[in-house]
Order: C-alpha cells, then structure tokens, then sequence
C-alpha cells in the first residue's frame, strides 16, 4: 500500500489557480521527489499534504485511511523557508516541537540528545538559537524534523544552506531513515540530487501535473538514443565509418583525445555501431548517453502546451 | 499534554523569565510606594534650624514672631547696613528686613539668605507677617480681634460625604479617594492592555519573520497558535499585575512600621492633602478615636469602598479588555512583513482606547452624565471607562450589561482575527491594505 494517495487535488486561490486535477502515489519507504518550476504549485500540495492548507477539492490517503489532524504525529516537514525562535535556548526549543508533534518531554530529551550527539551539536543545547551559525541552525532544524520518527518526512529544499559536507551528511541520513523504514518526499531544483536519491518522481507546472513515474522509466523514456564514444585516433576516419549505423551529433577534441556523440539510426543496434568503428579508432570508452534529470526538466517545461 | 496548553506554557514562561519582566515587576511598586512614602517621610526629617535675623525699621514686630522649633528669629539693634556687611561672619541663615511704612499696604518684606532657604520658610515667614500685620490693622481701626478670630474659626468646616443607601444605612466616603482609585485603576487598564497587546502583536510577527510560523502551523492549527500566544500573554500580565499589589502592599507594610510609624500628624497635614487624609484625620479627631495615624485613615477610607469589588472588576475589565484588543493585535501582527508597516494598521485599532484614555478625566468629574454610562457599555471603550466610574458605584444592571458586552465584543474579535491571522500569517511580501484584510475575511480555511 501507499503511504500517501493524492486524487485530483485542486486549489485555487482569490488570484490565481495553484493547482489543477493533480494524483499522486508514494509508495511506502521509497524516495519520491516532487518537481517542478518555481510557482508551479509544490509548496502549495505540500502544505495541503501537511493540513496548513485545505484543498477545494479532492482526497487524500495516508497508509490507507483518509488524511486527517491524527496524521500530523506521523508526519515530518521541513519546509523551504525555515526558521526557529531565535532568542530561545536550542534544547529547550527542541524539546518543545518535538512535544507538538505529540512526543513525550522525556522521549524527546533522551532522543533528542541522541541526535545531537551524532550531528556534533551537543554543546549548543543550552544556546540561545541566535548564537549559532546558519549551518548549525539548518541541522537543528534537520533534527527537530525527524525527531519523532515520522512515517512520512516531507522535505522542501532540505540542502539549501548547507555546505557540501554537511549536506552530504543529510543525504546519508535520509538514505538511513529510509533503510530504517520512513517514506520521504522530497522538492528540489537539485536535480543532481534526485538522480541520487529518488525512486519515483512526479513533475508539476503550472499547476499542472506533467509527467510522473519511476527515475529509471523517465530517463528510459526520454532516451534518444545517442551514444558517447571516446576514442584516439583519426576523427575523419571515424566519421566515415558510422556509414549507416549512425549520425555524428557533437564532438570535442582534448589533446589526443575525441570524444563523439553519435545518434544511432532506427533499427540498429548499438553492438552493430561499435562494430563498424572498432577497426578504426583505438576505443577508450562507449556508453549510452541517458538523459539527465534537468534535460528531462527543461525538455519537459518548455514542451508546446505544458508552458502556457 | 494538550496542545493549546503546551503554546500556553511556552509564551508564559519565556516572557517571565526575561530579565526585563522581572525589573518591570519591581520598579512598578518601588515607584508607587515611593510616591506615596517617601514625601511623607521627607516631611518628618528635622530640618536645621533656621537662625533669621529681623531688622525692623517698623519697629511693629519686636520679639513678637512666634518662634518655632525649626526657626528662631533674634532682634538685634544694629542699622541694616551694618546687618548686610556682619551677614557672612555671623551664624544667622537669614536676615528679614521689614521696611518703615510697611502699614502703607502693598509693600515688600525681603529676606536675604545666604544658603537657598526652603518654601516652607518662606510661606511661614510671609503668612505668619500677613497675619500679624492683619491683627495690627484690625487693632488700628478698633475692631476685636477676638471677635474676628471666632468667626474665623468657627467657619472653617469640612466637607464629609457619605452615601446614604436605600437601607437607610450611610457610608462614610472620600471623593478624594475615590478619584484617584478611579483613575488609577483606568490608567492601569489602558497601560495593561496596550502593553501586553503590543506583546501579542511583536510575538506574531516574530514567528513570521523567523519564519517558524510554517513547522508551527505543521503540528498545530493557526486559531491554537493565535490563543495560545493571547492567553499566555494574558498570565503574564496577571502575574505582573498580582505581584504588583503584593510587593506594594508588603513595601507600604514594612514603611508603615518603620519609617512612618512615629508620624506627627500636624505636621503631616499639608503634606496629605493629595489623599484628602487632612479632612479624615478631623473627622477622627472629631469622633475622638484615638492615635489616629495616616495609615489607618487611608485605610477606613479603603474599607468604605467594598475594595473587594473593585479588585474583581479590575481583573475582569483587564482580562477581557486585554483580550478584546489582543485579537486585535493578533491580525494585525500576522498581516504585516516588518515593524514600519504596522503603524497603518495600529491607529484605528487604538483610537478607542486612547480616546477612552482621555475623556476619563470628564468622567471623573461627573460619574453618572450619559457620557459616561455610554462609553462604560461599549465594549471598546468599557475597560476604562468603567473602573473610572466603580469607586462611584455602579447600578448593578448597567454592570451585567457592560460585561456582557464586553465578553460579546471579545469573541467577536477573536472571531474576525481568527479569519486575518489564519491567511496572514503565511502571506509574504504583499502591500496589505485594509481592502486586502477584508478580503481575507471570505476566504475558506
């Protein structure tokens, strides 16, 4: 079953429509990533996911039974634009949304020093919130998400604001909580990220839902069947000796080295491509090209009718 | 733990354990007992007796300036030129020249000093002068002095009110007291509630800066968030206000049986006069009851007011008033993005209070006009208005009727501000105007 099923959410606000007809399916203890162009209507589904927000129409399910207040115990959210009482004491302050989110004082505390400990924060438990450093803060921030071990963590944005070191940190502790059983959903313009991290993937715009699946059926989908090769030797020669089997798309030369694109024609096969070129050129490398996330991303926004 | 209770519990401890709730606590009674103590206790200091000098070229006052245990006046025969040139070297604080034709009327008698002689010394010099020359005078033209005196005397009166309820029972009463209690109690309302509001309001806006409002709104729904901060605050200015009247009552306790213990009465008399004691002071005189002391004055006064009442009523017209404007405050703090944009919106909201604020003073004077029955029953202006009047009584159906809606008004409030807060608070960057709040009114959850 799936931790959250969306069914033809739709929001409209006094000034514009935020979203339309939107569906959505995350199965449990996967990675879901949630995408889309800036004022597409993500933060609007996740508020709406998270009851800030109530839809004008549609449903939700969470594990099964219709969303309702109960859920919010079961449920983590670090939103993009984050902040946390600044002239409170760090501890203290954790304790207390942690008790919002329907913990116990003691269970917060005894958790609450476990995950500090682990993230190296130990000594700002007594600090007043604005005393630390941004990155600090982020990592509170982090741990007061996940602290009450939610089912279901919805993370907006969560690497802006960190350095690559930490933010590789967070990564590992959201493929961790996923091995441990949670379910994230994940927004991004990181697209690099999702290539990591996600299983499934849905991409809105304008308020719009515009393609959704698994990350390796997208990138299958929107393979167009080119393919790199890296070879020394003789560039003309190598030309020459696609013949058939394919079209030479883009090249770069670094010192010795070429490196070509190549589009496989209709009907061949990628074995018969290497085959005509192995006698020509000493071969370093040949390798599908699959498209990126972001290609993916730009392709699929600017499409004819997916940008009006 | 309830979830509204644990919002509750976080706004009121955070608030009273800054250091400035903790000063604010004790500077107010200090002040207060100050005002109160500290002059009286002035007016008991022994003062250095004055030595004055008297040249009386009238030669009409010769040893005849009563002496008093503060001031000595010597007549010696020197020329007053000669008084002016042995001034410094002499031990005489004063000399008080009295010129030849002072009979003449409209003249001036100098005193010259050579450290600032205090007021007092001055009024006693001129009035008792005044008061002789008045018995020379009458002297002249052959009338009795006597005569003059016991009509004087006699004439002299005070004025006691007492209320005369329809049992036939009368209540010895101070309008003096009553005033200042009314007043009091109406500016301690008017300071409460705005500076609480204001709290309401700064913590609103808080939470929306440091952008914590939207994991809060995750855990909690926006009307929980909105009360739990109002009624927070509201402990917090109950606190505030219960441990006033405790370390000032303590403060007045402790004075009463050390520094003002021993008080002189007659020398207290003038100083009183802003408690209109003097009058109840006679009156006790009068009535023969014995020892009576300041403290015991104001106090009988106090009794006669049903003290009680009053204090329930405070704590009503400052709960609920602060709640009717605390709503208020709520909206207004989750529609704006910075401090500079609340001015806009604050001026409206206050114009009731403020303008309650000052026609108190009218109320005062006169209690019962419509004027004042009218603003003591609308809800915005009740708070004030209301304990202005209380000392002065209060038809107990006018008083059901201005609590009644007050409480009307509050939840109407809170009703509105729930709707503001609700959009508000998750809404940045947008110029708000006072269309754009109506407009947030009709929006669905």
């Amino acid at each position: 079953m799936n931790i959250l099923s969306a069914k033809n959410i739709a929001k409209s606000y006094a000034s514009h429509t935020a979203l339309v007809d939107i569906s959505l399916e995350i199965p449990r203890q996967s990675i879901f990533g949630l995408l889309g162009p800036n004022g597409a209507g993500k933060t609007t589904l996740i508020r709406i996911i998270n009851q800030i927000t109530r839809p004008d129409n549609g449903d939700l399910y969470f594990d099964g039974e219709k969303l309702s207040p109960k859920h919010i115990h079961q449920i983590g959210y670090l939103p993009e634009e984050r902040g946390l009482y600044k002239k409170m004491e760090v501890g203290e302050q954790a304790i207390y949304l942690a008790q919002l989110k329907g913990m116990s004082k003691n269970d917060a505390k005894i958790k609450l020093k476990y995950w500090f400990e682990k993230f190296e924060i130990d000594a700002w438990w007594n600090k007043k919130v604005e005393e630390l450093s941004k990155g600090m803060q982020q990592k509170i921030q982090f741990v007061v998400t996940v602290i009450h071990e939610p089912k279901l963590l919805i993370l907006d944005e969560p690497f802006s604001g960190f350095d690559p070191i930490n933010a590789n940190l967070i990564k590992n502790e959201i493929l961790q909580l996923k091995k441990q059983g949670a379910t994230i959903l994940f927004s991004t313009h990181n697209m690099g990220s999702v290539e990591e991290l996600c299983d499934n993937i849905a991409l809105i715009n304008k308020s719009k839902k515009i393609l959704d699946g698994s990350v390796a059926n997208i990138r299958r989908q929107f393979k167009s069947n080119i393919f790199e090769i890296e070879f020394s030797g003789n560039m003309m020669g190598f030309t020459n000796s696609l013949w058939t089997y394919g079209k030479l798309v883009d090249h770069t030369i670094d010192g010795e080295l070429f490196k070509a694109q190549v589009q496989l024609s209709a009907g061949t096969k990628s074995n018969q491509l290497l085959e005509a070129v192995l006698p020509v050129v000493e071969i370093h490398s040949f390798k599908e090209m699959v498209p990126s996330m972001n290609d993916i991303f730009i392709t699929k926004v600017n499409e004819v009718g997916n940008n009006k | 733990m309830n979830i509204i209770n644990l919002i509750i519990k976080r706004e009121y401890l955070t608030r009273v354990r800054k250091k400035s709730f903790i000063i604010m606590t004790i500077i107010g009674p200090v002040l207060m007992a100050g005002i109160m103590i500290v002059p009286i206790w002035l007016s008991m200091q022994k003062t250095e007796k004055q030595e004055i000098q008297v040249i009386d070229e009238s030669y009409l006052f010769k040893d005849l300036i009563p002496q008093k245990d503060f001031i000595d006046f010597d007549y010696p025969d020197i020329s007053f030129v000669k008084a002016q040139e042995t001034f410094y070297n002499s031990g005489y604080d004063a000399i008080l020249f009295i010129p030849d034709n002072i009979l003449e009327g409209g003249k001036t008698i100098k005193l010259f000093y050579k450290k600032q002689l205090s007021v007092s010394i001055e009024e006693y010099i001129g009035s008792t002068i005044s008061k002789m020359m008045y018995n020379v005078l009458l002297a002249k033209n052959k009338v009795d002095v006597n005569t003059i005196r016991d009509a004087e005397v006699n004439s002299r009166f005070n004025v006691i009110t007492e209320k005369l309820e329809e049992t036939g029972k009368s209540k010895k009463t101070n309008t003096g007291l009553f005033m200042a209690i009314g007043i009091g109690g109406g500016v301690l309302i008017y300071m409460f509630i705005f500076l609480f509001g204001v709290q309401v309001m700064r913590g609103v806006m808080e939470e929306k800066t440091s952008r914590i409002v939207e994991v809060m709104l995750s855990s909690v729904k926006p009307f929980h968030l909105m009360m739990g901060k109002i009624i927070g605050i509201a402990l917090v200015g109950l606190t505030q206000f219960l441990l006033w009247v405790f370390l000032t009552i303590a403060l007045y306790s402790v004075a009463s049986v050390t520094v003002l213990k021993n008080i002189d009465i007659n020398q207290v008399q003038q100083k009183a006069e802003v408690l209109k004691v003097g009058a109840d002071l006679n009156y006790m005189q009068m009535k023969n009851i014995e020892k009576p002391n300041v403290i015991t004055a104001v106090w009988n006064d106090f009794k006669s007011i049903d003290i009680f009442t009053i204090f329930v009523c405070f704590l009503f017209y400052f709960l609920a008033g602060y709640l009717l404007y605390a709503a208020m405050f709520a909206a207004i703090g989750s529609a704006v993005d910075n401090e500079t944009d609340t001015q806009q919106f604050m001026m409206p909201i206050t114009i009731p209070l403020i303008f309650s604020f000052v026609i108190a003073q009218n109320v005062i004077q006169d209690p019962t006009s419509s004027m004042a029955f009218w603003f003591s029953i609308i809800p915005f202006t009740s708070p004030v208005i209301m304990m202005v009047r209380l000392p002065f009584g209060v038809p107990a159906w006018e008083l059901a009727l201005s609590m009644l809606l007050l409480i009307i008004g509050f939840i109407f409030t809170t009703w509105i501000a729930a709707k503001v807060y609700r959009t508000g608070i998750l809404m940045y960057g947008k110029k708000i105007s006072w269309k754009e709040i109506g407009k947030w009114l009709f929006y669905k959850a």
